[in-house]
């Protein structure tokens, strides 16, 4: 690693514990879709069927990063009153033990509490135990503000390497980045696909000398990719379209919390054995690091 | 000429607030505007204006309105970019960018719309340039605004619905970034207006300040001066900032952006609604579509949902730099109401034979309504033409009592 890859900005041992050992399960929830009460349930299923960390939705508006499955849990969520003091909350009433990392866009970050800026959402969102922060639109431009209140309060800030991310941008981000690194498997936005992008390898190819945990997202959705990626060279996998569509399913069909629960569960366990899979076919590799 | 801010900010405005996988596009427009643009490049802003003159028909007038000028007892100037090809400001900016896109050597073009004349713009030029382009317009525009549909099919771009949210003009630009963000390698996105991530903001205001470079050296052959006031509409601003120009150094030139103050100024927190597009005048510093602007919101920082009578006003942000010359006292931002739009288009139509877009009618509604405070020569920017919104003025006529409004009933049927 060279000097301009240093990375001095690991700020939480809680993110590096959960890839330390085997590839990290990442499963995404919009937290509140459909309901609260049912969404606490949810993300507690994920937690069964293996998750390592999970990367809990805080619903904004105008996701712009998001494919139709997202937005849709977006608007439930939001439809179901979910706001920043209830995903505070939320993450307090949650019984899971696994780290959980908040996914949401800037302007609720920037204009939560009395002061102008990142500062009182991130205090709060240690006190509530939250480990780290992915913002989809806050590239490493405009990130000093959270970059620096999450070293603050020890919490870590996730960028996304996206398939164009190359030279000194790739530098520039992986300075910045603490907890692990999101790369971005495709181009366009979240959304399950029928296949593995060949854009995946080139970024895990292209991040291989950066010692962060690499964790592949966009567009996974059997055991099947799962296994691949971790084949592949990736230290975890990020789910979400694959699991919104289990909820949006049930609230669609008016199944009961308890069988949506258990069908995320099961889901849930049939990614993270791919991923363990995976990760099964490149032990002799991963020895010789 | 107002500054260039190379670094995106205007104060504390602007910036890059859009996904990492844009980031790249970004900054390779970022350098093809410093080198075609300000600096000209293979000749680019010669090709440029000389398409706009061909293509486009530049100059656009600066017409002295007789009867206006009775009526307030002061010269009113009219800028006449109704009178510029497609019927409005909005091809400034679309013949730039997709020339731009040409220069850059991108094969495909996407644009959001609201009004629908930025798409039919779009789709103009990218028709002129030869190169495929493809539209994403709410479907309550596409319901309000439909001759423009047509209008941009006949030119041959795809025109995709959008049926998230409200569907209006919000909600278009986020889907069009979403296929920005898809096909970035080959694509460009021509936005609308001076909104969104730097460079866009300055680069579509450079394309529209054409605007009061012409209106300014028009005023002054007229009149041996500069206006004592300058008003144009504004939803993103692009017209507004295009008008604006020119001006902002002429310390005693007022500089008026007149946003449309809806059926109220009062927001609904509860349901998440304001029923007015009034940012400047009403909004709060936050991000949106790439930039730190003045937004509509609510407490949480949720985008509300915005209304105007007028489809192209109808937006929850404004451009970072006219939030940041409403800061600094340079713009005075004002607002006029849907009833105040309305009775200034069948003002427009009847004294001076101009059926204005009901976002430049905004415009005429401000200077109705406070000419006494606009000194003694007035320009206002005709941002575009109303054929577009004749099926909303007829119905929306019809729910009130507008004096100067003629009876249209008898014949609508057959629209
Ligand atoms: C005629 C006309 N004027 C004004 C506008 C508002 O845009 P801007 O504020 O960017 O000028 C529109 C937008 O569609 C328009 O069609």
């Amino acid at each position: 690693m060279g000097d301009e890859s240093e990375n001095t900005t690991a700020a939480n041992p809680e993110l590096a514990a959960a890839f330390a050992d085997g590839p990290a399960f990442v499963p995404y929830l919009a937290a509140g879709d459909p309901d609260y009460e049912s969404s606490l349930q949810y993300v507690e299923a994920l937690e069964r069927g293996g998750a390592d960390v999970i990367e809990l939705g805080l619903p904004f508006s105008e996701p712009i990063a998001e494919g139709p499955t997202i937005q849709s849990a977006v608007v439930r969520a939001l439809e179901g009153g979910m706001t920043p003091d209830r995903f505070f909350e939320f993450v307090e009433d949650l019984a899971v033990d696994v780290p959980l990392v908040c996914m949401t866009y800037y302007n609720l970050i920037y204009q939560y509490g009395d002061e102008p800026g990142p500062r009182p959402f991130v205090e709060r969102a240690a006190e509530v135990g939250l480990s780290g922060f992915v913002v989809p639109d806050l590239p490493a431009e405009e990130a000093d503000p959270l970059r620096e209140a999450c070293d603050e309060f020890g919490l870590d800030l996730v960028f996304i390497v996206a398939p164009t991310t190359r030279g000194e941008r790739l530098e520039r981000i992986m300075s910045q980045v603490s907890g692990y690194v999101y790369v971005q498997a495709r181009l366009g936005v979240t959304g399950a696909q029928d296949d593995v992008s060949g854009q995946t390898e080139q970024s895990l190819d292209r991040l291989a000398d950066y010692d962060v945990p690499k964790a592949v997202g966009f567009g996974i959705k059997t055991g099947e990719h799962a296994e691949r990626i971790v084949a592949g060279g990736a230290d975890g996998i990020i789910v979400g379209s694959a699991l919104v569509d289990i909820v949006a399913d049930g609230a669609k069909d008016g199944e009961s919390a308890d069988a949506v629960a258990e069908r995320l569960e099961s889901k849930a366990r049939e990614l993270k054995q791919g991923a363990l899979r995976g990760y099964d076919q490149r032990v002799p590799q991963a020895e010789g690091k | 000429m107002t500054q260039t801010y190379a670094d995106g900010k205007f104060g504390e405005y602007g910036g890059q607030y859009v996904p990492e996988a844009l980031m790249p596009a970004i900054e390779e427009l970022t350098d093809a505007y410093q080198r075609y643009v300000l600096e000209n490049e293979d000749g680019f802003m010669d090709d440029f204006r000389a398409r706009l003159r061909d293509f486009g028909g530049r100059p656009t007038p600066t017409q002295y309105a007789e009867r206006l000028s009775e009526r307030y007892d002061r010269e009113v100037y009219l800028k006449r970019e109704d009178l510029l090809h497609g019927g409005a400001h909005k091809l400034n900016n679309a013949l730039g960018q997709v020339l731009l896109a040409k220069y850059m050597g991108k094969e495909r073009i996407v644009a959001e719309t609201g009004a629908g004349q930025h798409g039919t713009a779009t789709a103009m030029a990218a028709a002129h340039l030869d190169m495929p382009c493809e539209i994403y317009m709410g479907e309550t525009d596409i319901n309000r605004q439909r001759p423009n549909v047509f209008r941009m099919r006949l030119n041959g771009s795809e025109v995709n619905p959008v049926t998230t949210g409200r569907g209006t003009l919000k909600e278009a630009i986020s889907e069009t970034m979403r296929d920005w963000a898809t096909n970035v390698e080959d694509t460009h996105y021509v936005i609308g207006s001076v909104v969104g991530p730097h460079p866009f903001p300055a680069m579509v205001r450079d394309f529209q300040a054409v605007i009061s470079e012409e209106a300014r050296r028009q005023v002054r052959e007229k009149t041996g001066g500069l206006p004592d006031s300058v008003l144009a509409c504004a939803g993103g601003g692009s017209n507004t900032m295009g008008a604006f120009a020119n001006f902002v150094d002429d310390e005693g030139v007022g500089l008026y952006a007149v946003e449309a103050g809806g059926s109220s100024l009062d927001v609904d927190e509860e349901a998440g609604v304001a029923p007015n597009s009034a940012s400047l005048s009403t909004g709060e510093e936050g991000v949106l579509h790439g930039a730190r602007t003045k937004i509509l919101q609510d407490t949480d920082g949720q985008i509300m949902e915005s209304h105007s009578v007028s489809a192209g006003l109808d937006y929850a942000g404004v451009g970072p730099e006219l939030a940041r010359l409403v800061d600094d006292g340079r713009v005075n931002a004002v607002n006029v109401d849907d009833d105040g739009a309305l009775e200034a288009f069948h003002r427009l139509s009847q004294l001076e034979g101009i059926i204005p877009a009901l976002e430049s009618a905004h415009a005429f509604g401000y200077l109705e309504e406070n000419y006494d405070d606009l000194g003694d020569v007035v320009l206002v920017n005709v941002s575009g033409r109303g054929d577009k919104d004749l099926e909303t003025v007829i119905e929306e006529t019809e729910k009130r009592d507008i004096d100067a409004a003629p009876s249209l009933a008898e014949f609508s049927g057959g629209f």
